[in-house]
Parts: structure tokens; C-alpha cells; sequence
């Protein structure tokens, strides 16, 4: 099967690799692009580990294929912080909203979208906004009470 | 309470301060199981049965060998043969043998330049079955007239006459049960049945491995225990343990599900057959889930016997569990001791089967058989106490277990913090707030042993007066933390100072997993005594210097200071001090401690859930929830709150939502996470946790094991609380909205 060519952005960097037409967007990040910080956990859309931003959206990358995201910019958690971490990584150490850590990018990601599109949610709208990204090891508690944390802080009200 | 509120004599111990690895883990450079690979390697995909029950009659291979590209394939006819008992079961699971046991059993092996052509190949490999009767539950695989999955299964302890599944009989009890249920008001016996759950770790599992044809090679894996998965392989592929060499990634999870092997052993194999290239291989998660441990599921009979003023008189159960495939998976040799582990009853019997079934084989999930054994047990002190009007922790308070009471199973307990987990669930305010209607509360207490077990500790004082620890317990959850705190304490250093790794194999002795709550305790417990004897050291450095007897020297506060008027004017003279110079004055300090650790100190907790049932959809919201426990001394409390929060989650799971689905077919129904639904955000409200501490006498710092104990009594105390809301009492797990819905309707 012959590879398609694909020049996208990722993280501000442009980028370009050959896919394979099965591959989705999260093999190309992991094996193309050596950015292993975004995961596979289910690779049908159900556990959100796999989160990014296209374009500004926040999509699952295993239901997206490599050849689609030609053109566009893609965001992952390895370009989320610059010299100093995102209010939102911090919080989530200091309020130890993590503990086996792999669900924590594609919670992160996921987390500074609706940021960006609420600064000033409810607990039930942060539950919501993040019903598609499992955790099996917190019970959510520490990962709400850090986004809304961090959320305060990049308000201004910390 | 924890030590934020509490002035204690400890410096560090009880701060919260941030892990070691969270850097990694919020940027996405932590690795885990599929982040690694190596130059040249190649891509594996396991070939696995679509049959419950079937005779391989061929493998045909030839198509797939065949392509551009695909290195090598294994069947069971490349392993070695002549294993016996559980290495036999462990190279059975691995790969099928002559019969595939259960939907998704792994049947061949492929490695490929690709993951993708791997793919390609493996389904190109061509199996052959006659399929064969087949059984998945429970109590069906105990019936007369049951298809026999596997010949000669029974151990000496199964009585004559038991269908040819059952492979294990276990009684034990004490006291004269027909005298105490003589003796009682009431006796009240009923049927409970829950259904085996996933651990549900996000992270599917994964390993790079690489062999040469001398039998010697690595593999980078994750895992909660890197010797057991050594161990295993090895005895798998007939290979010696020390020449394999196994690291273990940062783990996305494991809850139990990862202190064994399912697939570790065929990317060796594979790698060996391909000329030692290495070969990674990674599960999907409908592997996963078809293919590795879940729990037993379990159908229970309980009777027992009270008076009208709550003292439970007498006990009895018995117990049937099905770990899948394989003998010696149901956790009936837990779930029995777990049974009564709360109270102190003058007279109980247990008794339990182990029953084999087509289902994959089980692992350990977070306390293996106490959470099935709480539901069944205090879902009936639940019914009586709500028959005889009674309240339920003070029902718990009268009959439970204190320290020097008899446990149900036999020891002695020693210093346990049950009562005071049950005073501060009373008093705390979720306890006296009203309920609405269609709401319920439901109580329950739970149990685990802990556990110690082999660890091996090293520690090693840097020039620069830091300290280097190493463990052999994976970190799930924040252990490196706790244990750089413990060993900080004793050192007298800052808590930055020490930085805490995990090891491979070869670099320290044999260490048992990071399993039954022992991580935090026992690796733990041994670098404190490798600190210790790191002290010793540098004291007889200083005293040297000095010109002084060692024991005239004393440690505070990451120096040596002379001790006493006699010992002479010196001043202190600090770790760093004594690492820039060890060198010139002795060579490297470093501490080493191993042990089987004993003294670990049982858990107990108690949980209080309020639920409001939506009586049109028999829908359940879980609308507070509060999880009391003794954690001993919580070192890092907010790691300890998080055990206990995500204990409680995957125990609500459980108890709402979480199931196995077969189909008539004897295929799972539900292996992918939209059908098999974990909580999600939106399901759970916050969890608020009380850490009681009644300090472990077993440990330096008074550590018990608290992780868990906390998936136990979601399980009852939810059944309890719809109860509570509906009158309708569900005695077969999940309460799952339709189930809720017709009792509901059944009650009228």
C-alpha cells in the first residue's frame, strides 16, 4: 500500500512524514514523531489518553487518521509547557492529581481546552468536560479540585 | 488524623510535598510500556482464539511466513515441554497447548518489520478447531452434567462427588455455629453473586524484549514486579533467570493485573527465532480485556445469626469462585479469612470451591476475594440491622474485631485501628446529614492482611552529601515519594536530597512486586534500615576524624555531633562534609537492607455512601461519599487520601456499573471501554477521606499498607444505601439501573 505524504504542524514545528492510509494520527505522533507523551489507551475513542488539539479542537488522535491532520496544527502535550510548566501541570503535582500518570497528558490536554473556553467552570462542568478521559487510580477528586486551581490562578484570583 | 493538623515529632513525614516524578509525568518524557524501542526492532501481534472452548486440530503458518517482511512466528510447539503446575498453567496461558480454554486465548505469535504487517500476518495464520462444549459461570460450571473443561483439575481436597471443574475444597472455622444460631433472635441466610471486573488500567499492557540464540537477553517492560516477570519467562521458555535482565518502565497502572505474565514471553521467543533483533509487542485494549486478569466472579451463601441488640451469635458461608481456566486463580484462600475479618464471632464456619470455567485467567485485583466476601457478608449485617432497626456502625462497634481479639482466620491481632475508624465515620458530619427522598445511606467496614514479603534495598551517599536509593517495587502511585520522605527523615537531609529509583534486576536481590499493599511499608522499611546503616557509617567516619570511639558519635540532622561532655569539643560535621571526603577516608558509603518483611500490620476501613435512585430508571447517584481508614502513620497524606479515593472509585465501579458480559456463545460481550464503562468524571461525586493513624508497631515510622483495603466496602455499602432509597435490595452485583429498576417494580 503506497505511504501518503503529510506536512502538518505540531507543537509550532512543522513537520512532515509518510503514513501508512491506515494509520491514525496518534501512531504518527508515537512512532513517526517520537512524541510518546500522548497514549494509547483504548484506541477506540473511549478513555481520552490519546487527547490532542486540531486546529484549536481537542480530538481524540486514535480516531483521526495520520493523513487527515495534512495542513493542520496539531497540539500535544509535549508543547504545553514552555520554559516554565502550564498552571495546570503544576496543580496537578502540587495537589498530587495524578498518580500512575498515564492518563494525566490526555487530562491535561483536555483540561486547557475547556480552559480556554470557559476560565470559570463548575465542578460539574469540569466532570463533564473530562467524562470522556478515564482515570482508574484517583476517583477524579485531586484532578478537579487542581483544574479549578489552576483555573483560579490563571484568572487572577490565586 | 493526618499530620497536617497534628503536631508530631516528625519533620517530614506527614508533609505533602511534590512527588519526584511528577515533572515527567505532567510533560509526557515519563515512559511507559509502549514508549520504549530500540534500533532494528521488529513489531509482534498475537493470533488469539475466537472460541470459548475448542480443540486446536492445525496452525497453519505458511501464508504469513510468506510475506515480505514477517520475521518470525511462534506456536506452543516452540516452547519447551515437561512444566508442571503453575509453570504448566503460565505456558498454557501463554500460549494454547492443545485446547484454547477461553474467548481470546492466545493460539501464535508474530514478528514483523511493522506493527501494522504483523497485524496483516496474524491474520493470515491459519487455525484450525473442533469446537468443544463450553461453560462461563459461576455456578453452571458446578452442575452436574457441566462440560469437564480440563481433566484432572481437583486437588486432594475436593470431596468425592464434586463436578470435575471444581479444583479446590477449603473449610476452617472455630467455635459451635449450631449453638450460636440456637442462641440467636434471628438467622438469616441468602445468596449473593457478583461478577468478575477488570483492574481497568488505562494502559494497555506492553514490553520490548530481545533474546539470542544463547538464551540471554532484556526486556523492558511494565509491570508491577520485574523479578516475577523474570522468573516466569523464564521458567516459561526453559531459560535461566539471571540470563535475562528485566527493567520495568513507569507503570500505567496495574491494581494487581500486572504481577504476572500473559504476553511477556512471546516477543522473546520471537526475538530469539528472528536472530535477536528485538520485537515489541503491545496489547489492544479488547486484548486486555479478553485476555488478562480479570477477578473471580463469585456467587456466595452467607447465614448469620443475631440478637435483638445487635450481637452477632454465629456466622457461616460458603463460597464459590471462578478464576477463569486455570487452577490455583480464584482467591478463595483470600476471600475466606477476609470473610469475618471484622468482627469477633464466638462461632463461624467457612467453607469454599474454586471452579474452573472458559474464562481468562485471573489475577489479582486489589484485595483478591474481600471485596465479593464484604458485599456478601455485610450486605447481610446490613438486612438485619435494617430488620431489627439497628444502626449499623454501632452493630459494627459491638461486634467488631479490637486489638488482641482472635481474628476470624486465626492470628491475633495485634494493634488494629478498626474501632477508630468506625467511631470517626459516627462522628463524622456525612453521618447526620438528612435524607431526601429516594435516598439512601449505606455502611460498610472493610479488610486487607498487607503484606510484606522478599524486598532488597540499597542506598548510597553521593560526594555531595545526597543520598541515591534503590528500590525493586514499581511506583504506581507515589511510593518514591514516601520513601524519600522516610528516608530523608533519618537521614536529617532535605527531602530534595534524596532521589529514589527503581531498579532492574540486576542490581539488587530478589524483591516480590509492588503488590499487597506492601511497597510503601516494606521497600519502605528497608531503606530506612539501609539509611541506618549508611549513619552507622558515617558516624565512624567522623569518630575517626575525630580521633574518638564511633559510639561517642550521634546523627541529628544530617550530622555527626559528638555525644556527651567525654566525647570532646568537635563541630558537627555533615553528610556532605563526610560524602565530599569518604573516598580518602574508607571508600563509598552505602547501606543495603533485605529482608522478608514481616510485622505489616492489618488494614481496616469503614465507608459511608449516600445514593439517590431515580425510582423511573432505576438509575443510581452516588451523591456523597466518605472512606475512613487506618493508614498507620500517613507519610505523604495526600498519596495516602489518593488510595483511598481511587480505591473507593474502582469499588463503586464495581458495585454500579462494572461486569463481565458472555454471551451464549462463551464470548465476551463487552471488550472495549464504552461497554465495559469504569467511572468516568461525571459519575462520582468527591470522595472525602478521614486518615486514621493507629501507628504499626511493625514499622520505623508506624506504616500500614492502605492500598487496598479501600476497593472492599463500596460494594455492600452501595447495595446497602438502594436499599436504603428503594426498600429493594440487590443481593447480585452490578446494581445496574435495569436490575434496580425491576426490583423496584418486584417490590410493587
Amino acid at each position: 500500500m503506497s505511504k501518503i505524504h503529510v506536512t502538518t504542524t505540531v507543537n509550532g514545528d512543522p513537520v512532515e512524514f509518510l503514513a501508512d492510509p491506515r494509520e491514525t494520527l496518534l501512531d504518527a505522533l508515537r512512532n513517526h514523531l517520537d512524541l510518546t507523551g500522548t497514549k494509547e489507551g483504548c484506541g477506540t475513542g473511549d478513555c481520552g489518553a490519546c487527547s490532542v488539539t486540531v486546529d484549536g479542537t481537542l480530538v481524540c488522535s486514535c480516531l483521526m487518521l495520520a493523513a487527515e491532520a495534512n495542513g493542520k496544527r496539531v497540539e500535544t502535550i509535549e508543547g504545553m509547557a514552555g520554559e516554565e510548566l502550564h498552571p495546570l501541570q503544576r496543580k496537578f503535582i502540587e495537589h498530587a492529581a495524578l498518580q500512575c500518570g498515564f492518563c494525566t497528558p490526555g487530562i491535561l490536554v483536555a483540561a486547557k481546552a475547556l480552559l480556554e473556553r470557559n476560565p470559570d467552570p463548575t465542578d460539574t462542568e469540569i466532570r463533564y468536560w473530562l467524562a470522556g478521559n478515564l482515570c482508574r487510580c484517583t476517583g477524579y477528586d485531586k484532578i478537579i479540585r487542581a483544574v479549578q486551581d489552576a483555573a483560579a490562578e490563571m484568572r487572577g484570583a490565586a | 488524623m493526618a499530620r497536617d493538623d497534628v503536631k508530631t515529632g516528625y519533620k517530614l513525614i506527614g508533609t505533602r510535598p511534590n512527588r519526584p516524578d511528577g515533572l515527567d509525568k505532567v510533560t509526557g518524557r515519563a515512559r511507559y510500556g509502549a514508549d520504549f524501542s530500540l534500533p532494528g526492532m521488529l513489531h509482534a501481534a498475537v493470533v488469539r482464539s475466537p472460541h470459548a472452548h475448542a480443540r486446536i486440530v492445525k496452525i497453519d503458518a505458511s501464508k504469513a511466513l510468506a510475506l515480505d517482511g514477517v520475521k518470525a512466528v511462534v506456536t506452543r510447539a516452540d516452547l519447551p515441554t515437561g512444566l508442571t503446575g503453575e509453570e504448566l498453567n503460565l505456558q498454557d496461558n501463554t500460549l494454547a497447548g492443545e485446547k484454547a480454554l477461553y474467548d481470546g486465548h492466545a493460539v501464535a505469535a508474530v514478528a514483523a518489520t511493522s506493527a501494522l504487517l504483523a497485524q496483516d500476518a496474524a491474520r493470515l495464520i491459519e487455525v484450525e478447531y473442533e469446537v468443544l462444549p463450553h461453560v462461563t459461570d459461576v455456578d453452571a460450571a458446578m452442575a452436574p452434567g457441566a462440560p469437564v473443561i480440563r481433566e484432572g483439575v481437583a486437588d486432594y481436597s475436593v470431596p468425592e462427588g464434586m463436578n470435575g471443574n471444581v479444583a479446590r475444597y477449603m473449610e476452617f472455622g472455630h467455635g459451635d455455629v449450631d449453638a450460636g444460631f440456637a442462641a440467636a433472635d434471628i438467622v438469616r441466610e441468602q445468596t449473593y453473586k457478583t461478577e468478575a471486573t477488570h483492574q481497568g488500567y488505562i494502559e494497555p499492557h506492553a514490553c520490548v524484549a530481545q533474546m539470542g540464540e544463547d538464551g540471554r537477553g532484556e526486556m523492558w517492560v511494565c509491570t508491577q514486579g520485574h523479578w516475577y516477570i523474570r522468573r516466569m519467562c523464564a521458567s516459561v521458555l526453559g531459560i535461566e533467570a539471571a540470563g535475562l535482565r528485566v527493567t520495568p518502565s513507569e507503570i500505567g497502572g496495574g491494581f494487581g493485573g500486572k504481577t504476572t505474565i500473559f504476553m511477556e514471553p512471546l516477543p522473546l521467543a520471537l526475538s530469539k527465532k528472528a536472530g535477536g533483533r528485538p520485537v515489541k509487542l503491545v496489547m489492544s485494549r479488547s486484548e486486555v480485556l479478553r485476555a488478562t486478569g480479570p477477578t473471580a466472579s463469585a456467587s456466595m451463601d452467607v447465614k448469620l445469626g443475631m440478637k435483638t441488640d445487635g450481637t452477632i451469635t454465629a456466622g457461616q458461608v460458603f463460597f464459590r469462585m471462578q478464576g477463569g481456566a486455570f487452577p490455583g486463580m480464584s482467591p478463595i484462600g483470600e476471600a475466606l479469612p477476609c470473610a469475618f475479618a471484622c468482627y469477633d464471632i464466638p462461632a463461624l464456619k467457612h467453607e469454599a470451591v474454586e471452579v474452573i470455567a472458559n474464562r481468562p485467567k485471573a489475577a489479582a485485583y486489589r484485595a483478591p476475594g474481600s471485596p465479593m466476601a464484604a458485599f456478601a457478608v455485610e450486605s447481610l449485617v446490613d438486612e438485619m440491622c435494617r430488620e431489627l432497626k439497628l444502626d449499623p456502625i454501632a452493630v459494627r462497634l459491638k461486634n467488631g474485631a479490637k486489638n488482641g481479639s482472635k481474628s476470624s482466620y486465626g492470628p491475633v491481632y495485634n494493634v488494629i485501628g478498626l474501632q477508630e475508624t468506625l467511631e470517626a465515620a459516627k462522628a463524622h458530619p456525612n453521618y447526620a446529614i438528612p435524607l431526601g427522598p429516594n435516598q439512601g445511606r449505606g455502611v460498610a467496614s472493610g479488610f486487607w492482611f498487607n503484606h510484606g514479603g522478599e524486598t532488597s534495598v540499597s542506598l548510597a551517599v553521593g560526594e555531595d552529601g545526597t543520598a541515591t536509593v534503590m528500590i525493586g517495587t514499581p511506583d504506581i502511585g507515589g511510593s518514591r515519594a514516601s520513601i524519600g520522605l522516610m528516608v530523608a527523615e533519618c537521614l536529617g537531609i532535605p527531602y530534595e536530597d534524596v532521589r529514589v529509583n527503581v531498579v532492574e534486576t540486576g542490581a539488587l536481590g530478589v524483591n516480590e512486586p509492588t503488590h499487597g499493599s506492601r511497597a510503601t511499608f516494606a521497600s519502605g522499611k528497608a531503606a530506612v534500615e539501609s539509611a541506618r546503616q549508611a549513619i552507622a557509617e558515617m558516624c565512624r567516619r567522623a569518630a575517626a576524624d575525630w580521633g574518638i570511639d564511633a559510639e561517642a558519635v550521634e546523627w541529628k540532622d544530617g550530622a555527626a555531633h559528638p555525644a556527651g561532655p567525654n566525647a570532646g569539643k568537635h563541630p558537627p560535621m555533615t553528610i556532605g562534609e563526610i560524602g565530599s571526603k569518604m573516598g580518602s577516608t574508607g571508600g563509598p558509603i552505602s547501606g543495603h537492607h533485605e529482608v522478608t518483611a514481616g510485622g505489616y500490620g492489618a488494614s481496616f476501613g469503614t465507608h459511608v455512601v449516600d445514593v439517590e435512585v431515580d425510582p423511573e430508571t432505576g438509575r443510581t447517584t452516588v451523591l456523597r461519599y466518605l472512606v475512613v481508614q487506618d493508614a498507620g502513620t500517613a507519610i505523604h497524606p495526600a498519596y495516602v487520601e489518593g488510595q483511598y479515593q481511587g480505591g473507593a472509585a474502582q469499588g463503586i465501579g464495581w458495585a454500579l456499573n462494572e461486569e463481565y458480559v458472555y454471551g451464549t456463545d462463551g464470548r465476551l460481550q463487552n471488550p472495549i471501554f464504552l461497554d465495559y464503562r469504569i467511572p468516568v468524571a461525571s459519575d462520582l461525586p468527591m470522595i472525602d477521606t478521614v486518615i486514621v493513624e493507629v501507628p504499626n508497631p511493625g514499622h520505623p515510622y508506624g506504616v500500614r499498607g492502605v492500598g487496598e483495603t479501600g476497593i472492599t466496602p463500596p460494594l455492600p455499602a452501595i447495595a446497602s444505601a438502594i436499599a436504603g432509597a428503594t426498600g429493594a435490595r440487590i443481593r447480585s452485583l452490578p446494581c445496574s439501573p435495569p436490575k434496580v429498576l425491576a426490583a423496584i417494580k418486584a417490590k410493587g
